[in-house]
């Protein structure tokens, strides 16, 4: 009876391919949900031991990658189960969204260690074998509880906690009008139930959509370039993607538009828009680019203000500046190698951080990288426990609006509210799952603490 | 100390823990004594004159269909049967009956003297006598020492007792009882943990000084459902309760005396059940309220006495007197016992093991009150359990545990020795996760089995069990494979007042819609044979609930292979370097007996978890003890 659990069985971030390895009795049939062979005659649900098919990650109806599919047949594997590994292409997003749609499709997130572990019960490692992986598990299980804290408390667990502060009283009431019978407590009416329950299953969808496994990561953040024209913007765009990409002539007000380039900076990946340059112009459709530079940099997650070290400091670049004020920027001096005209002095108030580089040597991609990373925070953040913790969240979150939506369910086909009930402790002990508290004891204090009840 | 004799099992108290113990055990055959202080005090109702309730209803049925006596005993001395939660699901349909409190202790105290290999007797127990961290006696207050192999304590609320009325404080037990005061030291020096506990009654007041025709009348139900799945034949209700309200007047006097309640003024140091607030709680937390309602209830046929539910209070008496008398109806009340609150020792919870022997000391069991909750159908229900390993001990075989999925005693077992209680523990519907599969109308489906394993059910219990439950199933079978057509089903369903469906179906399909219930597809299939009312409840129940049953049953399989992954009881902890501190320190005080049941101790992690599985994985393998090192 145990349940089929998958997971990314390869090391986050860059490399060519990654695996989701899904173990357990249902592992066929999972994988087949996402998985289309592309020979027709083949199917993954009849694929024996130790055979290989070749087919797409078809999911909503859409082709997202292509994908092979490894098929082990239990005991003959490394959990000693049935076990189908899925090989996609690497990086973060397209792992994560195949894993997301395993679960989806009925697999559970596999618990720390729980491969090993199971690999161990069925006699397919030694305990030393297992020791050791359990010792490193045990290790990155800490730092995931401190991930899970410290995202606790962030604007997610907001939401999270007013999510279970609604239905915990939803919960207390229902509770408090069936232990307490006698009682003058009211019952609960059919429209406060409906929109509470409703209101939540959308909270939580829009969680699940926008959170999902991990959204940082997978779809990364949105950077800003902005800079007056010719101060290398474009170039520096060149250094980060490692390629010419952007038209880069020494005439200002070559970029008319914004180009959009997704790049892998250490940790994050970097969803980058070179803009025009930013100067008073008489030409309308510069004027528009102009403008959507600003608008990108209201919207950018992280702005990446180049200067041109080689000029003197004018009244457009101190405007820049103020409008980086408060906001996640980085100053960079471009053309440091050329004699120094700027006075840095002038802007760096206006900044988290200023550094100084030559777009045109590769040399200074790291220093470059780690000023990005501490900007955003991201150096501290160990991205398998980020991860590990998300996956954690983006189940339970499932959990819940399926238990919340079997709640909803049970009052329209005409069920008691007993159903009801216990539909709703579901989605609670899901979402309380989070921070390991106990779900029914937060209902029992509820109902004495809002109703006067007892003998 | 003068030898009297000797026992299998002894066990400390007759409230209804020790009943039920003291006849689990002398039923297993082991030479049981049980001893009271009292023996007019044999199973007496000190607080409200009621059994069941929800939550404590399905206690009941579950100790009747283990074979315990609570339920047969609450249905020959009712005086009015109630099925609370009717319309609110049959998950939590609750059966509550009044009773009459001297005929149950008589009918208590009667059933234990015919009890075989059972002798009741009255002392007080004045310590517990330990060797080598196993119990071998008790010694009485008159200097008698009795052998025993096992000791139950379930001393209620006598253990230390103190009784608190506005300023007078005094040692007492409940009903002007005598406290027993000298265990406690005797415990404390066994290394048990106790504590302080407090509840608290209401005043019994005369008959004839209530005017009930300023007080709404509460019948009882006209078909009454017994307690105990043996009772046949059909049962009456003999009273009426009453319901009354507080006022504003009320909550004034309250207020203006709150500086004289112990509660208040500092004197009572015990933490007081939540459910069970006294009316100077209830004034004060709730002061938005301004009415509270209290039931009233006879005590019995043969007295005036009448219980006021509702209404516990420690104030002073005269405070008493001025407050019950501003309630309509109450305007000449004439109290006869003053409402009280009462202080007692009991134990942590955490220190036992799920089978209710303490870790400290081998033989020596808690149950009830001691062990933290509050109820006289929690304590009996872990009475049943801690008699039955109790006497297990004594004749050497493995001792048994209730899963919390099994059982609502089981889910009370478990939270109590995992979690340990904050305040008297009171069952609550809401406190099982697997309430649609636990529910009253099948407590003989899912323990009599186990009862007749243990011993505890008869012959006659079990072939009645086996009859209803073999008529179950063949109807099950029935309704499955019965197919009606639409025209069949028109005249009932006209003659009924419902819209009659345009397709017809298995009856089993048809019992899924909300408007159709057994007795209306039996008026077209006739009913089943064989079959009461009670299993077509059931049946009716089951089909309807299907999909959240399976549900939960997917739940329960789940966490039964855990369950079943045992971790020895003297496991290491400290060499495991992957768990947390507070995990392993936590771990090794409530010393979990399965990887489920350490996944529930508070503060243990997924993580955590999966350290430990592999390290009990691998016991199989290896043994984790130096004992290697030792034998060199």
């Amino acid at each position: 009876m145990n349940r089929t659990i998958a997971a990314i069985a390869t090391p986050p971030g860059e490399g060519g391919i990654a695996v989701v390895r899904i173990s357990g009795r249902q592992a066929h049939e999972i994988a087949s949900k996402v998985f289309q062979p592309v020979s027709k005659s083949r199917t993954l649900q009849q694929a024996k031991g130790y055979t290989a098919l070749f087919g797409h990650f078809v999911w909503q109806g859409k082709v997202c990658d292509e994908l092979v599919a490894l098929s082990f047949r239990a005991p003959h594997s490394y959990t000693g189960e049935d076990i189908v590994e899925l090989s996609c292409h690497g990086g973060v997003a397209a792992p994560m969204l195949l894993l997301q749609a395993c679960i989806e499709s009925g697999a559970s997130p596999a618990g720390a260690g729980e491969f090993t572990r199971r690999a161990f019960e069925n006699g397919r490692i030694s305990l030393t074998q297992a020791e050791a992986v359990m010792d490193l598990i045990g290790a990155t299980g800490r730092q995931s509880a401190a991930v899970a804290v410290s995202a606790l408390e962030g604007a997610l667990a907001k939401r999270i906690t007013a999510l279970r502060t609604q239905l915990t009283a939803l919960a207390g009431h229902l509770a408090a009008w069936v232990d307490f019978p006698e009682e003058d407590v009211p019952e609960l009416e059919q429209q406060t139930l409906e929109s509470t329950l409703n209101g939540c299953i959308s909270q939580l969808q829009q969680m699940i959509q926008g959170y999902g496994a991990g959204a940082v990561l997978r779809r990364g953040v949105d950077t800003a370039i902005v800079g007056s024209p010719n101060v290398g913007k474009s170039t520096l765009l060149n250094l980060l993607s490692g390629f010419e990409r952007a038209i880069v002539t020494p005439i200002a007000g070559t970029t008319r538009d914004v180009v959009e380039q997704q790049v892998q900076v250490g940790q994050v990946r970097l969803n980058l828009f070179d803009t025009a340059g930013l100067r008073e112009t008489d030409d309308i459709v510069e004027a528009e680019g102009i403008r959507r530079s600003y608008a990108q940099m209201e919207r950018a997650g992280l702005i990446l203000a180049v200067y041109d070290a080689n000029r003197e400091l004018c009244e457009q670049d101190i405007i820049l500046a103020q409008k980086c004020e408060n906001r996640p920027a980085l100053a960079i001096l471009n053309k440091s190698d050329l004699e120094k005209q700027f006075d840095k002095e002038k802007i760096a108030p206006y900044f988290r951080e200023v550094i100084e580089i030559s777009a045109k040597d590769d040399s200074f991609l790291p220093h470059i990288t780690n000023t990005i990373e501490t900007l955003l925070g991201v150096s501290a953040i160990d991205p398998d426990a980020g991860m590990l913790a998300s996956q954690r969240q983006l189940e339970a979150a499932i959990r819940a609006v399926e238990a919340l939506q079997d709640a909803a369910n049970a009052r329209q086909q005409g069920f008691d509210l007993d159903a009801v009930g216990v539909c709703v402790d579901d989605a609670l002990h899901a979402l309380y799952e989070l921070t390991g508290e106990e779900a029914s004891e937060a209902i029992v204090d509820e109902v004495f603490s809002k109703f006067c009840v007892g003998k | 100390m003068d030898y009297l004799g000797s026992y299998d099992v002894i066990i400390i108290g007759a409230g209804h823990a020790g009943i039920e113990a003291a006849h689990a055990a002398a039923k297993l055959g082991v030479k049981t004594a049980l001893f009271t202080l009292t023996l007019d005090g044999v199973g007496n109702l000190p607080c409200n004159p009621s059994i069941g309730g929800t939550a404590k209803g399905h206690l009941v049925r579950e100790i009747d269909a283990l074979g315990g006596i609570m339920g047969i005993a609450a249905d020959a001395t009712f005086l009015q049967s109630r099925m609370l939660n009717l319309g609110k699901g049959p998950a939590v349909h609750s059966l509550r009956v009044q009773t009459d409190r001297k005929r149950y202790h008589e009918y208590m105290k009667r059933f234990l003297e015919e009890c075989e290999n059972l002798e009741l007797k009255q002392a007080e127990i004045t310590d517990i006598t330990i060797e080598n961290g196993q119990v071998t006696g008790v010694c009485t207050n008159l200097g008698a020492f009795y052998k025993a192999k096992a000791v139950v304590v379930a001393t209620g609320t006598y253990l230390g007792g103190r009784i608190f009325v506005g300023d007078a404080g005094f040692a007492s037990g409940p009903d002007g009882q005598h406290a027993a005061n000298k265990l406690t030291e005797s415990l404390k020096q066994a290394g048990i943990p106790l504590r302080r506990f407090k509840t608290g009654t209401p005043a019994r007041v005369h008959r004839r000084s209530v005017d009930f025709s300023k007080l709404e009348v509460q019948h009882g139900d006209t078909e009454i459902v017994p307690f105990s799945f043996l009772t046949k034949g059909e049962l009456k209700n003999k009273v009426d309760c009453y319901i009354a309200f507080t006022n504003p007047e009320t909550h004034k006097v309250i207020q203006d005396n709150l500086h004289r309640s112990p509660l208040y003024g500092g004197q009572i140091e015990g933490i007081g059940p939540r459910y069970c607030p006294s009316i100077e709680d209830k004034v004060v937390r709730f002061a938005e309220k301004d009415c509270h309602q209290i039931f009233v209830e006879p005590c019995g046929l043969d007295t005036e006495e009448m219980y006021l539910q509702g209404m516990s209070s420690s104030l002073p008496e005269f405070v008493q007197n001025e407050m019950y008398r501003t309630i309509d109806g109450f305007e000449n009340l004439e109290i006869m016992r003053p409402a009280y609150a009462i202080e007692y020792d009991c134990c942590d919870p955490t220190c036992l093991k799920p089978t209710l022997e303490t870790k400290a000391v081998q033989g020596l069991y808690g149950a009830g009150q001691f062990n933290g909750t509050s109820g006289y159908e929690e304590a009996a229900a872990q009475g049943l359990l801690a008699g039955v390993n109790a006497a297990r001990q004594v004749q050497g075989k493995e001792p048994v545990m209730l899963p919390r999925h099994t059982s609502y005693l089981g889910t009370l077992v478990d939270d109590l020795v995992t979690k340990g209680a904050m305040d008297p523990y009171r069952m609550m519907t809401s406190r099982s996760e697997y309430r649609l599969t636990l529910r009253q109308d099948n407590a003989d489906e899912r323990l009599t089995p186990i009862g007749r394993e243990w011993g505890l059910v008869d012959d006659v219990r079990w072939e009645s069990f086996s009859a209803t439950h073999a008529a179950g199933i063949k109807e099950r079978k029935r309704l499955e494979t019965t197919t009606i057509r639409a025209s069949e089903l028109e005249p009932v369903f006209k003659n009924a007042g419902l819209e009659p469906p345009n397709v017809g179906g298995t009856a089993a399909a048809l019992l899924k819609r909300p408007e159709v219930t057994y007795p209306l597809i039996a008026e077209v299939i006739s009913w089943g044979e064989n079959l009461d009312k009670r299993t077509a409840q059931r049946i009716e129940t089951e089909i309807k609930y299907e999909g959240y049953i399976l549900r939960q049953q997917r739940q329960i399989q789940e966490v039964k292979r855990q369950e079943e992954t045992h971790i020895p009881a003297d496991f290491d902890y400290a060499p495991l370097k992957g768990l947390r501190l507070e995990a392993r320190e936590k771990l090794a005080k409530i010393r979990p007996l399965s990887i489920a049941q350490a996944a529930r101790v508070p503060g243990v992690s997924p993580a955590d978890l999966a350290v430990l599985a592999v390290a009990v994985a691998s016991l199989g393998n290896k043994p984790q003890t130096k004992e290697n090192e030792e034998t060199e």
